[in-house]
Parts: structure tokens; C-alpha cells; sequence
């Protein structure tokens, strides 16, 4: 059984914008699967329905084996233990540690008041500063997240996903905002990710030469509606015109070979 | 710049990783119990407690200290309960008329309004003169020091100290809330002045304009939005010092009816409506100030 | 060309009628307050004068000087015990009032009306109401410096969270945290320098506050100036005005030293 799998979800903002219409797909444990698409299209909303920091309007979502749509408190916080998620402004708690957001990740697992208070064990403290080392970040562990630069800050957001132990890691732009040099150490990162702890990757892109280099399986999305979804080998640049809705010469990015 | 990314994916090569315990063993801090330590380690953080600990102690300590004169606390709450109830639920005009209350409603807004324009017009050219990247350090230090001086004097002092000299009523009133926002609105202008780009001023300079021409074109429009704001900030702060001045120091206004109904005819009913129509000006002030803000935007 | 000419002619335009239209309700308001603006700008030299003349501590006020530094610093005591209790229960409450936490949207609204009721009743209709039932008691001057600063934090503190912490709260509810947790781990830490700056600034106003309740309520520092300046001692009326200034600047050079550390 696919790791996730919409079924003809749609979502309307305020019973007027159509963010997603329609859509349906699914996943297997372990892909890295890009979703392309112009800005506004419904990328962030689709990603955002799975964990549901957004609420579909209609159609099911099925993770791990259960319906996401109908999930209730308990069941919710335990999806969202399961389905990290990396955002393009960090979103990190900017005047604590690097080691206590990257803690962060293990708040869905932890009973109220020891979460509130901060108090993790020796062990999860131990975990952190691993992964704190492989992102390359145990210099940096003790400063606080806003003495960081922007590829640190999306490695810290990383650390945080992993912490979680998740089977899904959501990535909602996540090198939008970093110098190309930083943002191909985050995009080496996820694809390692992947590949040695198989944690299935679900990345928003709006570069199309990174989405085609990373990733096997691409889904093209266009005003909320899916217009192309398979292998990264299928993808022409017809296709990539018809998802960005641009004639050639309007497209700044071109299919590399 | 994106083809970039994948330009830099052949030259980069992926981090080293060396995953010995002993490693990362290098960068924990450990408690002295041998606890790994998470916070950061800032002088910030210990600040921030330290300030919490002082606060809270200061605030012990004053519950401590304090002369209760051993008044009877569930009484007197249940009272003043009775009493808020009588004020805010059974409001009532019983010695004024709809009318008067109105007008002296008015008296309040206008006794605002003059201290406001005043302290503004007062402030603004104030303010030119310390601003650091306007005027002389000197003459910016000792304008500063003046104005914190006369921003520490409680408003109802000011109107205090100037109804000696000018007898209570309306002058002393302007007079005293001008001073307060006089102080006040040099220093807030000041800072907006000081906000803005160096480069507009420059550019000004270099063409020879003169210190006049600057302020006009280059100081007035590009702090006239913070400027308007603050004003107006300070606007709905002095219609609510206006409405104190009356009922404390005899400044007229509605302030004036309020301490007529509260501290000498005591009667609740009529303080629950004048205080209502002073909450329902207000409330409609803030409103048009932030239209006015919105707009000047 | 033609165009350009417009717009200066526009703004000119704009900025005569705006002039106009100030010195029209200047001299409205004038009018109806019965302020005679020639007597206000000529009441400035004359206070000054008298300031400087009269309001000279001598060696009868320095006597009362003990007198004055303990209600001086009970004065400073109150406006921290006020500040510190409502920001505490300011915080809550505002957690309940913004949009980041998104509990009950009614809820929301409740928390904001009785955040505006309580900044917008005047503190003098606060201080007037506990006399009744309080007396000249500390603790009138507590509860109606109290009121007002709860209703004013309020406002402030929603603010502060809803442009911090809206980010790292959406992070931490995908990481499947729930309430307290965001409230302690996210947005506390983000807001804090936010309150920090906020709470020092109410503890420096609710002493200059606590001198206008004094004089109502017979109470504190504000009680002693009102006694001597109706007893015609300036001199030691004036003490009484130094030592509030010279505590407020103590406070607000302190507050600045705080803010730069913390932020």
C-alpha cells in the first residue's frame, strides 16, 4: 500500500479561491518526489493538507494507513510526529539554541509539562548533537539560531525533521530563499536523507534544473490542478511550458539535456 | 543564478562526515551533575532571567511591605464589586444634562487638540535640532538631557506647577499637557529623523540645497508617516491625560464632572455614563486615527 | 510636462488646505476650551521664571527629605508589583485574544473587547470607584493602576506574539506540539524581548500614573505634593517633583541599559 495517497482533494479558501481542485495521487515508502509549479499554484496547500496545518475541503488523504481528513486530536498529533516538515523561512524559534530547536522535533512524542519546560533526556539530548553533527553544525550547536546564516538556519530545519523520526519529510521550498551555493548542500542533505535512512521526501520546487536533478518522479502542478505527474525522464519542455503557463522564450530556467 | 545550483553541484562535494562519539563529545557542555546542557549560551539569556528574578522578588518583597492598614480584603472587594456593578450596569444622568455633558465632552477633545498641535509644531522644530544626523552633537546632548528631564514630570505636576503661575483653568491645562507631549514628541521625532536613509540628506547636500530646502524636501516626506503616527498616538494619550487633568487638578472637561460625581456627590450612577461616553469617544478616536494613519500611508 | 505640473500644484495645494485646516480647528478649539493663546504663550516665560525662582529645594524641605523617599519608594515598589502581576496575567490572557493560537473565535473576540474596556475606562474613574470601598489604602492605588495597565499589556502583547512567533507556532504545530508546548517552547522565547521592552516602559509610566492616582486618592507620593503645594511650601513641593524625575530617569536608563543587553 502507497505511503500516501490523495484522493480527489480539492480546497477553497473562504468558498472563493480554488487552491487545489481535484487532486489525486500517490506515494511509495522511500521516493523523492518534487512538486514543481508557478507561485500561487497550490504547491504549499497540497503540502500543508497532508499534516494538516490546512484542512482539505474535500476528498480523503490517506498516510500510513490512515485518513488524514478525518483524524482527531490524538491521532493528529501523532501523524504530525510521523510527516516533518522544512519551510522556506526556517521557522525556527530564532532567540533559543540550535540544540534545543533541533529538540523541537521531539515535542509531538513528549508529555505536556516536560515538553513545555524543555526537559529532554540524556539520550534524545545525545541524538541531537549527532544529527547536529551531520549537518555539519556542532560548532554552531550553543548559538542561538538567529547568529546563523540562512544555509545553517534550513540545516537546523532539517536536524529538526530528522529528530522527529519521521517516515515524511514535507519540504515547502526549501532553498527559495538561499544563495546557490547553500542551497545545494540542503538539497545534497535531503537526497542523503533519503537514500540512507529512507525517509520518503515530498519537496515544493520552483526550480525546475534542481527538481530534475534530485528527484526520480516529478509532479507538475497548475492552478491547483495536477498537470503532469511521473518520471523525471518524461518531463519535455512542452510539459514545462504547459505547467509555468509561459511560451519559451518567457522562461528563464531551461531543461538542461 | 539557478543554473548555477546545478553548476556548483559537480564542484562542491558533500561534507565530510566523521561520526566518532568522542567527537561530538567536544562540543557538549555538561552540567555539573553531567547533565548536557541545551541552552544558549548568550549573556542575553542571563540577563533575561536575572531581570525576571529581580522583578518577581521586587514584587514579593512589596506585597511584604506594604501598609494594608489591615482593611478588611473580602469586604472592600465585595464592595467595590457591588460598586462596579452600580457604575457600569445602572448608568444614569441625574445632575447633568445630555447636552452639558456633551459640551464638556468637547472642552476635553479641544483641550487635547490644542496641546497636541502646539506640543507637535513645538516638537517638530525641537526635534531638528537633535536629531544626530542633523544637528551638533553638543546641542543634541543637551536638548536630549532637557527633554527626558521634562518627560519624567508627571502631566498633573505640570498642570499643577503652571496653574501658580497662570491660575487653574484652560491655560494652565494646555499649558501642562503641552509640555508633557512637547518632550514627548521631540524625542519620538527626533528618532524618525534619525531612522532615515543618510543617503537622501547627502544627495540634497551635494546639490547645494539649502538647510531649509532639506527639511522640506527631504525630512518632511520621508518621516511625515511616523510622524503623523506618533502625533496621533499622542493625540488619544492627551485626550486621556485632558480627562485625568480635570478630574485632578480642576482642568475642566468632562474630567471635571467625573470628579464632581465620584469624590463629591458620590453618585455612582451618573460617574457609569460619563465614564461610558469617555470609553465610547475614545473608542471612536482610535478608530479615526487609524484612518488617518492608513491614509497618510 | 503638464502632468508635473499638476502634482506640484496638487500637493501645494493639499498641503495649504491641510494648513488651513489646522489653524481652523486650532482656533475653534480655542474657542470652545476658552484658551486665550496669546495668555498660553505668554504663561510659558512667567512659569518658567517662577520655576526657576520657587521651585529650589531649601534646608526646611531637605528635612522632610526621609518622609519623601519612603513614599518614593513604596511609590517604585507599587509600580513594579502592579506592572509585574498584570503582565503575568496579561500574558494568558492575550495568548486567549490572538490569532496565532487560534483556540475560539469567540473567545478571541471577548478577550479583546475586555482588553479595550479596561485600557479605555480612565484610570481616575478606576481610582474614584475603589476609594469608595478601599479607602486611602495602598491597594486602591494597586488595583486602579492595576486595571489599566492589564487592559494596555494586553493589547500590546497580542500584538508582539502575532508579528513574532506566527512561524516558529506553524513549525512547532507540524512537529505535532500541542498548546503549552508552543506557548513555553515557541512563542515565549520569541516574544519575550518584546514584553521585556513593553513591561519596562509600564513600570516607568505607572509611577509618573501613581502621582496623578495620589492626588486623587490621598494616597502615596502623589498625596505629599498635593499636601505641600496646597500648603504653599513650593520648596518642598519641589523636592517632592526632583525625586519622581530623578527615579523615572534612574528607571528609564536603566530599562535602556536592559534593552540593549537583551535584544
Amino acid at each position: 500500500m502507497a505511503l500516501l495517497s490523495f484522493q480527489n482533494v480539492s480546497k477553497t479558501y473562504n468558498n472563493v479561491t480554488k487552491a487545489l481542485q481535484d487532486v489525486t495521487f500517490s506515494i511509495e515508502e522511500g521516493e523523492f518526489v518534487s512538486i514543481i509549479g508557478p507561485s500561487g499554484a497550490g504547491k504549499s496547500t497540497l503540502l500543508r493538507c497532508i499534516n494538516r496545518l490546512v484542512d482539505a475541503s474535500q476528498g480523503t488523504i490517506f498516510f500510513d494507513g490512515h485518513n488524514v481528513t478525518l483524524s482527531k486530536k490524538k491521532e493528529l498529533r501523532e501523524l504530525r510526529t510521523k510527516t516533518a516538515m522544512i519551510f522556506q523561512h526556517y521557522n525556527l524559534v530564532d532567540r533559543l539554541s540550535v540544540v534545543e530547536n533541533v529538540l523541537h522535533g521531539r515535542l509531538g512524542q513528549k508529555s505536556t509539562i516536560s515538553g513545555a519546560a524543555g526537559h529532554y533526556t540524556e539520550e534524545e539530548k545525545k541524538e541531537a548533537f549527532r544529527i547536529i553533527q551531520e549537518m555539519g553544525l556542532e560548532e554552531q550547536a550553543y548559538k542561538r539560531c538567529d547568529e546563523l546564516s540562512g544555509g545553517q538556519k534550513q540545516r537546523v530545519g532539517i536536524a529538526r525533521a530528522i529528530m522527529q523520526h519521521p517516515k515524511l519529510i514535507l519540504c515547502d521550498e526549501p532553498i527559495a530563499s538561499l544563495d546557490p551555493k547553500s542551497s545545494k548542500v540542503i538539497m545534497d542533505h535531503l537526497k542523503s536523507i533519503n537514500q540512507t535512512k529512507n525517509i520518503t521526501c515530498l519537496v515544493n520546487l520552483h526550480q525546475v534544473d534542481v527538481a530534475i536533478k534530485y528527484s526520480e518522479r516529478i509532479i507538475g502542478v497548475t492552478a491547483g490542478k495536477i498537470v503532469y505527474d511521473g518520471p523525471t525522464s518524461g518531463l519535455t519542455k512542452d510539459m514545462i511550458h504547459e505547467i509555468y503557463q509561459s511560451s519559451e522564450h518567457d522562461l528563464i530556467t531551461d531543461v538542461q539535456g | 543564478m539557478i543554473n548555477e545550483t546545478v553548476a556548483m553541484a559537480e564542484r562542491v562535494p558533500l561534507r565530510e562526515k566523521s561520526h566518532s562519539e568522542v567527537d561530538v563529545e567536544r562540543f557538549i557542555s555538561r552540567s555539573r551533575k553531567g547533565k548536557i546542557k541545551i541552552g544558549a549560551k548568550s549573556k542575553s539569556q542571563l540577563a533575561v532571567k536575572l531581570l525576571v528574578l529581580v522583578l518577581l522578588g521586587i514584587t514579593i518583597f512589596a506585597f511584604f511591605t506594604f501598609d494594608y492598614q489591615g482593611i478588611d480584603f473580602a469586604k472592600a472587594v465585595s464592595d467595590t464589586l457591588h460598586n462596579i456593578k452600580t457604575v457600569f450596569l445602572e448608568p444614569e444622568l441625574t445632575r447633568d444634562t445630555v447636552g452639558g455633558v456633551l459640551y464638556q465632552l468637547l472642552v476635553t477633545f479641544c483641550l487635547g487638540t490644542l496641546s497636541t498641535i502646539i506640543g507637535a509644531v513645538l516638537a517638530f522644530f525641537c526635534s531638528l535640532l537633535c536629531a544626530r544626523n542633523l544637528a551638533h552633537p553638543v546641542c543634541v546632548n543637551i536638548i536630549k538631557s532637557v527633554v527626558a528631564v521634562a518627560r519624567a514630570v508627571p502631566t498633573v505636576l505640570w498642570v499643577l506647577i503652571f496653574a501658580v503661575s497662570a491660575g487653574l483653568g484652560s491655560v494652565a491645562a494646555v499649558a501642562g499637557l503641552t509640555f508633557h507631549s512637547f518632550a514627548y514628541l521631540t524625542k519620538a521625532y527626533a528618532e524618525s529623523i534619525e531612522e532615515m536613509d543618510p543617503g537622501i540628506i547627502e544627495a540634497l547636500k551635494a546639490n547645494g540645497a539649502r538647510y531649509w530646502q532639506i527639511v522640506c524636501q527631504a525630512i518632511l516626506p520621508s518621516t511625515i508617516t511616523s510622524m503623523v503616527a506618533w502625533t496621533f498616538m499622542r493625540f488619544e494619550i492627551n485626550f486621556a491625560n485632558a480627562v485625568a487633568m480635570g478630574a485632578a487638578a480642576g482642568a475642566g472637561g468632562i474630567g471635571f464632572n467625573l470628579f464632581m460625581a465620584g469624590n463629591f456627590y458620590f453618585d455612582l450612577h451618573e460617574m457609569g455614563l460619563l465614564t461610558y461616553i469617555v470609553v465610547i469617544a475614545v473608542v471612536i478616536l482610535e478608530m479615526i486615527s487609524t484612518k488617518i494613519k492608513a491614509k497618510v500611508k | 510636462m503638464q502632468k508635473t505640473m499638476d502634482v506640484f500644484k496638487k500637493r501645494k495645494l493639499t498641503y495649504t488646505l491641510v494648513f488651513l485646516a489646522f489653524i481652523a480647528i486650532f482656533a475653534g478649539a480655542s474657542i470652545v476650551a476658552e484658551f486665550n493663546p496669546v495668555d498660553g504663550i505668554a504663561s510659558f516665560p512667567v512659569a518658567i521664571q517662577w520655576i526657576a525662582t520657587n521651585l529650589i529645594p531649601d534646608a526646611a524641605a531637605m528635612e522632610r527629605l526621609p518622609k519623601i523617599l519612603s513614599e518614593l519608594a513604596e511609590t517604585a515598589l507599587l509600580s513594579v508589583a502592579v506592572t509585574v502581576v498584570a503582565a503575568v496575567l496579561a500574558f494568558f490572557f492575550s495568548l486567549l485574544g490572538s490569532n496565532i493560537t487560534r483556540i475560539n473565535g469567540i473567545l478571541k473576540r471577548i478577550v479583546r473587547i475586555v482588553a479595550a474596556f479596561f485600557r479605555n475606562v480612565p484610570d481616575v474613574v478606576w481610582a474614584m470607584l475603589l476609594m469608595f470601598s478601599f479607602g486611602q489604602n495602598v491597594l486602591t492605588g494597586f488595583f486602579a493602576l492595576f486595571f489599566t495597565t492589564f487592559g494596555l499589556l494586553t493589547r500590546a502583547f497580542i500584538e508582539t506574539i502575532e508579528e513574532v512567533s506566527s512561524n516558529c507556532v506553524e513549525a512547532l504545530d507540524a512537529t505535532g506540539a500541542n498548546f503549552f508546548q508552543k506557548v513555553f517552547q515557541g512563542i515565549f522565547p520569541s516574544s519575550l524581548p518584546g514584553i521585556t521592552t513593553w513591561v519596562l516602559y509600564m513600570i516607568e509610566t505607572n509611577i509618573r500614573s501613581s502621582t496623578l492616582i495620589g492626588i486623587l486618592t490621598a494616597t502615596g507620593i502623589g498625596y505629599l505634593f498635593d499636601l505641600y503645594y496646597k500648603r504653599l511650601d513650593f520648596a518642598s513641593a519641589s523636592l517632592v517633583v526632583l525625586s519622581i524625575v530623578i527615579l523615572v530617569l534612574v528607571i528609564e536608563t536603566v530599562s535602556n541599559k536592559i534593552r540593549k543587553v537583551i535584544l
